[in-house]
């Protein structure tokens, strides 16, 4: 009896922002969404060391290999610590294709923090140290190698890395845009709402890849990585913004004639205050699902670009850019690996959605 | 006795909304949502404005408010602190922001009306934050007074609207619009969306806080009965067109337009005596986009006649203080609530 | 005679996160052919509730946990008989052909029970063909009919109107129609009138006994609004937190209510014999948690009555059969009468 009182006035003296994660925290799925999420930013924030190899660093003597397998029981059935068996390639004299067979006398145990390729920590401190490896000459390739023979496990680390800025810096610009933008729209009305409705009708009547394809295009060819990377983040989120700018306006629109907006306008209250004391707060949670949402559309829209082979470009590595590998008939068929990079997107934009299907449905707490 | 300065004086006033069609936004007709609204407000009274959905009340008090500019007429406001009368309807925004503090509203949706994300303090002293009327231990003393005064506790003013029932939101609005002490509230059906016993807690309140305070009420509102227990004198609209505007006591008694007479027959009673004395009125009410020529109301009036149809009737005054827009007020002989004995 | 509608102790709780909601917990009530019972009480005291079990149609996660839902029924050979609706699983054929043909509903807002993307008459006529074997003619000549019957001028035309082109005195009653155009034998009401004016209130009141004196049909009438109620029904019944409070007819339950909420209700609408500006009759305190468990009076201690009288908290509630045809749910006035 007592602690239903307890309860009853945690929930009567609690915040909106409690209320929302109270009803967030039952989404089971969402909160799936939510770790995965929050799993791959550590990722993308440690990659240098997680990934045991450089993402260019080559491997001659194992050009395609097929993922190491990780073994405990040793030739004679004794338990081990994990560990891999050196591997030499060899050519199958009759069908002439190359195959990698086990050497099992050599064995390389599997180590924790070992020293490997030269980094630079996020250009702060130099360092070699790695999550995990093998002592050379073993090699330790989790999900196989690339025809240059780069560990694909460390390249979809990086591409997952690239793939998630790019995500997030594209929608950071979108959201800019279309909070200003679908701001004026909704709060003025009249004729700056006419205009920028019609540039959001434009631009969404465009088929977006060739718009796209003709941006990039239009890209000189000379340009630095870093320098298309970012052209690249601009003109996905020159398109993504309409819908954000579309929700803004959609939610001023109606917020502007809610009571409690009227009620401070009758208050006295300024403009800029009922922008920024009510109907800002008011809508930033549904601008935090719309966000969420956006991102897997950026994250998507970079992957096709790049697999066309129009978006981003190596050296920078991007989980499109380790797809274009994968994209003749043959290759998946012999080396069905180079596609996992796929599951990695899977991943990230089945855990956007999740957590933003989560969140939408957690907003509202007063809907009951 | 002299009679109270009249605080607030609507003129002939008219809003008309625009209706748009097509890609060009063209305006194809108008909603004649207020056409033709008189009356005067005096300080520390209570006016009653009763009519029907879609009538035009909300109208009426969002133009006091500021919030629509109305298409015509005049809405005069007398500033308390002596300062000559302003007309409402004919103002900047810049002018509007000062006097804004003398006229405040309580809305009809206590969910609504009330920012979710706001604490009950934070929304008391949004007012007086706003209007730099007190900071730091006076604002805090003030909203205090203010939570005792619509008889709330101090526990409640660190919750959010979402842990308060129906009758108590509305109490917050209340307080709210009392926060600057305003002389004039234009309350908006307050208690239509509560339950009667909690409708009954929230009209004492009102009642009191006129008594303590001497402030004027504009009570909007579609029950009769309760704007007979509130008001010195009432507007009866139809359509956006005042019908009749009389002192509560001679109307109540002898209402001189037959649509008082229905409205007040209709009025559900808890008599079931009384059950069989119904005037019920044929159709729906008119089309504010496309009044009927005439007096609006002859479509679905009893006693109409021919010339009903053709000329609109003024509002007269038929005995003094009491205007009706009836061409035959003098001569019908309407039965009114109290020779019915109904329930209002 | 056997009444057309008879509940029995019926108890629909909803298991919620916050607990256990009672929202109907032990109402018993009956109605005739012809007879109109209101249900009067405040808001989330239960009254949807009781309209939704008897259609079997309590959303999720509510049940009936316990009662029975007596409807007469008149079977093909001619025997009478009666089936106990508590017992049907909503989704089984049997409960879609009693819903509509047998039992039939208006809701407060009709523009939620029409679909917006057919016309009025369209949907009267396939709500006919549904539980009749009718021509596609002959249920259109039954719907233009009904429609004249609710007093839509020119039915002939207006059959074919969208629900968004009436107004809401007219929708209501193309509700009305539908719900009695398979001549149901009992009318629920959820508050048909609390969206409309008091003129339009008025008409449809007047139009709804009309249909009754015509149709015969039982009428179960749930209402916030007490005027509402005393007009139109011949017994009322009050709910409060899920019971029933008090029961009679109506001359009697507005004349000489018993129950301390009864009359606590009845006074605190201003009236005649109000002296303008006089303070209202209010109640204190709050209505209960719905989740609460109260084993005794739900409304003891914002009773003006009993004064904290513990009796009222320790006698488990139990309505009383205080005269012919009215009952009481209060401990203060059985002992005392
Ligand atoms: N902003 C607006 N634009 C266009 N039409 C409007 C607007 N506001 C109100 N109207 C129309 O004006 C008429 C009067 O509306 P108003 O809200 O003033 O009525 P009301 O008397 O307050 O009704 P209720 O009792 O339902 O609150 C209605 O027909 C309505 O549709
Ligand atoms: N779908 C639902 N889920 C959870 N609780 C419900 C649901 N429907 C009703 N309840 C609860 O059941 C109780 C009775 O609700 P009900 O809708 O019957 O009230 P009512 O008397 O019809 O009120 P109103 O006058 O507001 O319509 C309330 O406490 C409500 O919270
Ligand atoms: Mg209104
Ligand atoms: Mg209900």
């Amino acid at each position: 009896m007592n602690q239903d009182k307890i309860r009853a006035e945690k929930y009567l003296n609690a915040s909106t922002r409690q209320l929302i994660w109270w009803r967030y925290k039952k989404h089971l799925l969402a909160m799936a969404g939510l770790f995965c999420i929050a799993g791959l930013y550590v990722v993308t924030i440690f990659c240098e060391f997680l990934a045991p190899y450089d993402k260019a660093t080559f491997h001659v003597d194992a050009i395609y290999a097929p993922p190491s397998s990780i073994r405990i029981f040793d030739q004679d059935g004794k338990i081990r610590r994990p560990f891999v068996y050196a591997c030499t390639l060899e050519i199958d004299t009759e069908t002439q294709q190359m195959c990698y067979v086990e050497d099992t006398d050599e064995r390389f145990p599997i180590r924790l923090f070992v020293r490997g390729d030269t980094y630079e920590f996020w250009g702060l401190w130099e360092s070699d140290l790695h999550l995990f490896g093998v002592d050379a000459p073993g090699h330790v390739f989790l999900l196989g190698t690339d025809r240059m023979g780069r560990d694909m496990f460390s390249r979809c680390l990086y591409g997952t890395r690239i793939s998630l800025s790019i995500g997030m810096v594209g929608v950071f610009l979108s959201l800019v845009l279309g909070l200003t933008l679908g701001g004026i729209s909704g709060y003025m009305g009249g004729w700056p709402d006419g205009l920028i409705q019609r540039i959001v009708e434009v631009i969404r009547c465009f088929p977006s890849i060739p718009l796209w394809m003709g941006l990039s295009a239009a890209m000189p060819p000379h340009w630095p990585a870093l320098k298309v990377y970012f052209a690249i983040t601009i003109i996905l989120s020159l398109v993504g913004w309409t819908d954000l700018a579309r929700m803004v306006r959609g939610k001023l629109f109606a917020l502007r004639e809610e009571e409690f907006v009227l009620a401070a306008r009758f208050a006295g209250a300024g403009h800029a205050r009922i922008i920024f004391r009510h109907l800002l707060p008011s809508f930033m949670s549904h601008i935090i699902v719309t966000v969420t949402l956006a991102i897997p559309g950026m994250i998507l829209a970079e992957t096709a670009l790049s697999f066309l082979g129009i978006g981003l470009r190596p050296p920078i590595t991007s989980l499109g850019v380790l797809l274009k590998e994968a994209q003749n008939v043959t290759t998946i068929a012999l080396y069905p690996w180079l596609l996992i990079p796929v599951f990695f997107v899977i991943l990230i934009v089945l855990s956007f959605n999740f957590v933003g299907d989560g969140l939408r449905d957690a907003v509202d707490p007063y809907s009951r | 006795m002299s009679e109270a300065q009249v605080l607030l004086e609507v003129k002939d006033l008219k809003k008309h909304f625009p209706i748009h069609r097509g890609v060009f936004k063209k305006v194809v007709g108008h909603v004649k949502a207020v056409d033709g609204v008189s009356f005067r407000l005096r300080a520390g009274e209570t006016l009653g404005l009763v009519g029907e959905s879609g009538c035009g009340k909300t109208t009426v008090g969002r133009m006091i408010m500021g919030a629509y500019r109305p298409t015509s007429g005049n809405v005069w406001f007398q500033p308390p602190n002596g300062q000559p009368r302003i007309d409402l309807a004919d103002i900047r925004p810049k002018q509007m922001k000062p006097l804004r503090r003398h006229i405040q509203m309580v809305f009809q949706d206590p969910f609504a009306s009330l920012n979710p994300r706001m604490t009950v303090r934070q929304i008391l002293a949004e007012p007086l934050v706003v209007n730099k009327v007190a900071k730091g231990r006076e604002l805090e003393a003030r909203v205090r007074e203010l939570v005792e005064l619509v008889g709330l506790k101090l526990i409640h003013l660190n919750r959010y609207p979402h842990a308060f029932s129906g009758g108590q939101r509305q109490r917050i609005s209340i307080a709210r619009a009392m926060a600057l002490y305003p002389c004039v509230i234009v309350a908006d059906e307050p208690t239509s969306a509560l339950d009667v016993s909690v409708q009954a807690q929230i009209v004492n309140l009102s009642l009191e806080i006129q008594d303590k305070i001497g402030v004027a009420y504009l009570f909007i509102s579609h029950d009769l009965g309760l704007v007979r227990h509130f008001s010195k004198k009432i507007v009866l609209m139809y359509v956006g067109r005042v019908v009749e505007y009389a002192p509560a006591e001679p109307l109540f008694a002898r209402p001189r337009h037959p649509y008082t007479e229905a409205l007040m027959s209709n009025v559900p009673s808890t008599r079931p005596e009384m059950v069989g004395h119904k005037i019920i009125l044929e159709g729906d009410p008119a089309d504010p986009i496309n009044p009927p020529s005439g007096c609006p109301f002859h479509p679905r009036c009893l006693y109409a006649e021919e010339m009903c149809a053709t000329v609109e009737p003024p509002l007269m005054e038929v005995e003094p203080e009491h205007l009706v827009a009836c061409h035959f007020a003098d001569v019908l002989n309407l039965t009114g609530c109290d020779a019915l004995g109904c329930a209002v | 005679m056997v009444p057309t509608l008879e509940v029995q102790n019926l108890r629909v709780h909803f298991m919620l996160d916050e607990g256990v909601v009672r929202a109907v917990d032990g109402v018993t009530f009956s109605v005739r052919d012809g007879k109109t019972l209101g249900i009067v009480g405040e808001s989330g005291s239960g009254k949807s509730v009781i309209g939704q079990s008897i259609l079997r149609i309590v959303p999720p996660p509510g049940r009936i946990v316990e009662g029975k839902i007596l409807l007469r029924m008149e079977n093909e050979d001619g025997t009478k008989g009666r089936l106990d609706l508590a017992q049907l699983d909503p989704n089984s054929r049997q409960a879609r052909s009693i819903r509509g043909r047998d039992v039939a509903m208006i809701f407060q807002e009709p523009m939620n029970s029409f679909s917006p993307l057919h016309t009025v008459g369209n949907q009267i006529i396939e709500a006919l063909r549904l539980h009749s074997d009718v021509s596609k003619n002959e249920a259109r000549n039954r719907a233009i009919e009904m429609l004249g019957k609710v007093g839509i001028p020119r039915p002939e035309h207006r059959i074919e109107a969208y629900p968004h082109q009436l107004s809401g005195g007219m929708r209501q009653r193309a509700m009305i129609a539908m719900a009695l155009v398979c001549n149901p034998r009992v009318l629920i009401a959820d508050e048909p009138t609390t969206a409309l004016d008091v003129t339009i209130q008025a008409q449809i009141v007047e139009l709804l006994k009309q249909l009754q004196e015509e149709f015969g049909m039982a009428i179960l009438f749930i209402s916030h609004n007490l005027g509402v109620v005393a007009e139109i029904s011949h017994d009322v019944l009050v709910v409060y937190f899920g019971r029933v409070m008090e029961q009679a007819p109506v001359d009697v339950l507005f004349r000489e209510p018993l129950h301390p909420y009864t009359r606590a209700l009845l006074k605190s609408v201003p009236g005649i014999d109000t002296p303008v500006r006089s303070k209202l009759a209010t109640i204190d305190g709050t209505i209960p948690e719905p989740s609460e468990l109260i084993p005794g009076c739900p409304f003891f201690g914002r009773c003006d009555q009993c004064g904290g009288d513990s009796v009222c908290q320790d006698t488990p509630y139990v309505l009383t059969k205080v005269a012919e045809n009215h009952s009481v749910a209060c401990p203060l006035v059985c002992v005392a009468g």
